[in-house]
C-alpha cells in the first residue's frame, strides 16, 4: 500500500467552556487534547477508548461538525479547519461520515428515496433523470431492493437503516468516511453485515474510513491501524495486527485483555482497571492515567509523558519506556523483533 | 438477501401501498378509540356545519327584531329558545353566532401561527442576540394578562371582526412564538440535522426542508388547542362592549345584552353561554386527542 497521506490532524484541540456564573471561572473540558495522527489513503484507521475519551468529539471535529479550539486538519492538502463554511460544503462531497444511531440520524419526514437524493442535489452531481437511476444503484450496493424507495425510516429495521445511512455517505464517492461507532447500535447478528458492507465498498470505491468503535474485536476485523485514546489524549498508535500482538501502553494492554476470549479453553490474564475515567474538565496531573494504572511510578504523577516511536510508526506515550535509557530502548525494542 | 424473497417482499409492498391510501380511515379508527375526542370531532363538525350553512337553517331572520314578541319564553311560538328583548330569535342568533365564533378562532390561530411560528424558528434557529431581543419581547408581552391585552388592543384599533381578529392575533402569537422556538432548538440538535450538515445542505435549505417539516405536528396541536381560547377570549370581548358589534350576533354580545334581563328572563344569557361553553369544550377535547395521538411528548405543556 502506498504510504500516501490523505488526512493529517495536527495538534488538535477542542475545548469546550461550562459557564460557571458571573463569579466564577469557567471550567474548560478539554475534549480533545492536543492530538496528532495521519490517515493514510486507502486504509481503515481507528480511533478507539472508552466512552467519553474524546474519540466521537475527534470525527465531529475533523469534518467540521464542531468546531476546532485549536490545531490543524490537513485534508488532501487543504486545512480544513480554517475553511469558509462555503467552502466547507462543497468540500464534504470529499468527506462523509456515518452516524452511530440509524434512528436518530435519517429524517424521519423524509422518504428514502429523498434522503438518497439530497446529497446529489445539494452537490449538483448528475443530470435530473440519472441521479434516480444512481439512487437505485446505490439501494442495490447496499443490498436495498428499490421497491423502498418510497418508504419513510420507521419503516426500516436498524440494520437497513444504517445501510441507507452508509448509502447516503458513499453515494458521493468520497475520498474518506467518519464512521462513528456505525455498528454499536445494532444487533450482533447484523453487526457483521453492516461491516461487511463497509469492507465491500471500501474495495468497490476506494474508501479510506476513520473507525470509530469502542468494540475492539470489531476494529481487529477490519482496521489496518488502530490509535488508542484516553481522555482526550492519543496514547498509543500502531498496526492493528502489532496492536493486539504488543501493546506497549498499560491502557492499551488492559483494553485488549478485556476483549473476551473466542474459546473457553482459552487461558488469558485479565488487567482490570480500578476506579473510573477521571473527569476531562479536571484531569489527573502528570499522565493522565496514572490514577488507574497499576504500573504508575512518581513520574508518571509529575510529568507528561512524551511520545516514543517503536519500529514502524508504533508510538506510545508512557514513562515506563522513557525511563530506560536510549540504548536500553532501542535494545529492547529490536530485541522484540 | 433481497432477493431471494420476491413474493414476500411484493406482497408486503401491496399491503403497505392499500395502507398508506386510507390515511383518512386511519384518522378515523384512531378517533373511533377515544370517546372525548369523538365528542370533540362531532362538536366541531356541527360548529363547522353551523357556520357554513347557518343561513338556511335559521327558522327566522336573526336580525329581525319584532318589539311585540320581546322577551318570549322557550318553546313559545314556535321560538326554539325563546326570543331577546327585541324579539329576534334566539335560536336563529346563537346559530349565526357560530359563524361569527369559526372564523375568529381559525383566522385568529393562521395569523397568530404564521406570526409566532416565523418568530420561533427565527429565535430557535439561529439563536444569538436575535433570539434574546425576540424572547425578551415575547416575555414582556407574557407579564400582561391576554385578555386585558386584547382590550387595550381592540380598544386602540377599534371594535369590529377584522379588528378584533387582528387584536387576538397580536395577543396570542407569543404563545407559538415559545413553543416553537423549543422544538427548532430540540429539533437542530438531533442527529439527522448533524447529518444533513454532513452531507453539505446549506443553512437556508435545512431550515426548509429539514426544520419546518418536522414543526407542523407541533403547529396544529398547538393551533387546535389555541382556537377554543380565542373563542371564548372574544366572547369576554364581545361581552364588555368591544368587539363584535351589535346587531351582528355573536354569543358574547348576546350575553352582553341580555345582562339587564338575567333575573327575569334566564333564557337571554343562558343559551348563548351554553353554546360558548360546548364549543370552547369540544375545541379543547379534539385538540386533547390530537395531541395524544400525534405527539405523545408534548402531554407535559
Amino acid at each position: 500500500m502506498a504510504e500516501e497521506a490523505l488526512l493529517q490532524v495536527n495538534r488538535l484541540k477542542k475545548y469546550y467552556g461550562i459557564s460557571q456564573g458571573l463569579f466564577k471561572k469557567d471550567i474548560i473540558v478539554r475534549a480533545v487534547d492536543d492530538i496528532s495522527f495521519t490517515v493514510h489513503r486507502g486504509e481503515t484507521f481507528a480511533l478507539v477508548g472508552e466512552s467519553g475519551c474524546g474519540k466521537s468529539t475527534t470525527g465531529k471535529t475533523i469534518l467540521r461538525l464542531t468546531e476546532p479550539t485549536e490545531g490543524e486538519v490537513i485534508f488532501n492538502g487543504t486545512d480544513v479547519a480554517t475553511l469558509q463554511y462555503n467552502d466547507m460544503r462543497s468540500l464534504r462531497q470529499q468527506m462523509q461520515m456515518v452516524f452511530q444511531d440509524p434512528y436518530a440520524s435519517l429524517n424521519p419526514k423524509k422518504t428514502i428515496k429523498q434522503l438518497l437524493m439530497e446529497p446529489l442535489r445539494v452537490h449538483k452531481k448528475f443530470k435530473e433523470k440519472e441521479r434516480l437511476q444512481k439512487v437505485t444503484e446505490m439501494l442495490d450496493i447496499v443490498g436495498l431492493s428499490k421497491e423502498y424507495l418510497d418508504r419513510y425510516p420507521h419503516e426500516f429495521s436498524g440494520g437497513q437503516r444504517q445501510r441507507i445511512g452508509i448509502a447516503r455517505a458513499v453515494i458521493l464517492q468520497p475520498d474518506f468516511i467518519v464512521a462513528d461507532e456505525p455498528v454499536s447500535a445494532l444487533d450482533v447478528s447484523v453487526q457483521s453485515q453492516v461491516i461487511n458492507l463497509m469492507l465491500d465498498l471500501q474495495k468497490e470505491f476506494g474508501l479510506t474510513y476513520l473507525f470509530i468503535s469502542h468494540d475492539l474485536s470489531v476494529i481487529e476485523h477490519m482496521t489496518d491501524r488502530v490509535a488508542v485514546m484516553y481522555l482526550g489524549k492519543i496514547v498509543e498508535v500502531a498496526d492493528t495486527e502489532t496492536l493486539f500482538k504488543d501493546p506497549k501502553h498499560p491502557y492499551t494492554q488492559a483494553l485488549i485483555s478485556a476483549v473476551p476470549i473466542s474459546h473457553p479453553a482459552e487461558n488469558k490474564e485479565r488487567i482490570i482497571l480500578k476506579g473510573d475515567v477521571p473527569s476531562p474538565a479536571n484531569p489527573p496531573s502528570g499522565c493522565a492515567f496514572h490514577t488507574r494504572c497499576p504500573f504508575a511510578m512518581d513520574i508518571c504523577r509529575q510529568k507528561e509523558p512524551e511520545t516514543l516511536l517503536f519500529e514502524d510508526g508504533h508510538t506510545a506515550t508512557c514513562h515506563l519506556y522513557t525511563t530506560k535509557s536510549r540504548e536500553e530502548l532501542n535494545y529492547v525494542t529490536s530485541d522484540s523483533k | 438477501m433481497a432477493s431471494s424473497l420476491p413474493q414476500g417482499e411484493q406482497a408486503l409492498g401491496s399491503v403497505l401501498k392499500s395502507k398508506q391510501k386510507t390515511k383518512i380511515g386511519e384518522f378515523f379508527s384512531n378517533l373511533s378509540r377515544s370517546w372525548t375526542g369523538m365528542l370533540g370531532f362531532g362538536i366541531i363538525m356541527l360548529l363547522l356545519f353551523l357556520s357554513i350553512f347557518g343561513p338556511w337553517i335559521t327558522p327566522y331572520d336573526p336580525m329581525h327584531a319584532e318589539f311585540s314578541k320581546g322577551l318570549l319564553p322557550p318553546l313559545t311560538d314556535g321560538h326554539l329558545l325563546g326570543t331577546d328583548h327585541l324579539g329576534r330569535d334566539i335560536f336563529s342568533r346563537i346559530i349565526m353566532g357560530a359563524r361569527v365564533s369559526v372564523i375568529i378562532g381559525i383566522a385568529t390561530a393562521c395569523i397568530a401561527g404564521v406570526i409566532g411560528t416565523i418568530v420561533g424558528i427565527i429565535a430557535g434557529y439561529f439563536r444569538g442576540w436575535i433570539d434574546i431581543v425576540l424572547m425578551r419581547l415575547v416575555d414582556v408581552q407574557l407579564s400582561f394578562p391576554f385578555i386585558v391585552l386584547v382590550l387595550v388592543i381592540n380598544a386602540i384599533i377599534g371594535a369590529g371582526l377584522r379588528n378584533i381578529i387582528i387584536s387576538l392575533a397580536i395577543g396570542g402569537w407569543v404563545i407559538f412564538a415559545r413553543v416553537i422556538r423549543s422544538e427548532v432548538l430540540a429539533l437542530r440538535e438531533k442527529e439527522f440535522i448533524t447529518s444533513s450538515i454532513a452531507t453539505g445542505v446549506s443553512r437556508l435549505q435545512i431550515l426548509v426542508k429539514h426544520i419546518l417539516p418536522n414543526l407542523f405536528t407541533p403547529i396544529i396541536i398547538l393551533a387546535s388547542l389555541q382556537i377554543g381560547t380565542y373563542i371564548i377570549a372574544e366572547a369576554s370581548i364581545s361581552f364588555l362592549g368591544f368587539g363584535v358589534q351589535p346587531p351582528t350576533p355573536a354569543w358574547g354580545n348576546m350575553l352582553n345584552e341580555g345582562r339587564d334581563y338575567i333575573f327575569s328572563s334566564w333564557w337571554l344569557v343562558t343559551f348563548p353561554g351554553i353554546a360558548i361553553v360546548i364549543t370552547a369544550l369540544g375545541v379543547n377535547l379534539f385538540g386533547d386527542w390530537l395531541r395524544d395521538t400525534l405527539d405523545p411528548e408534548l402531554k407535559g405543556e
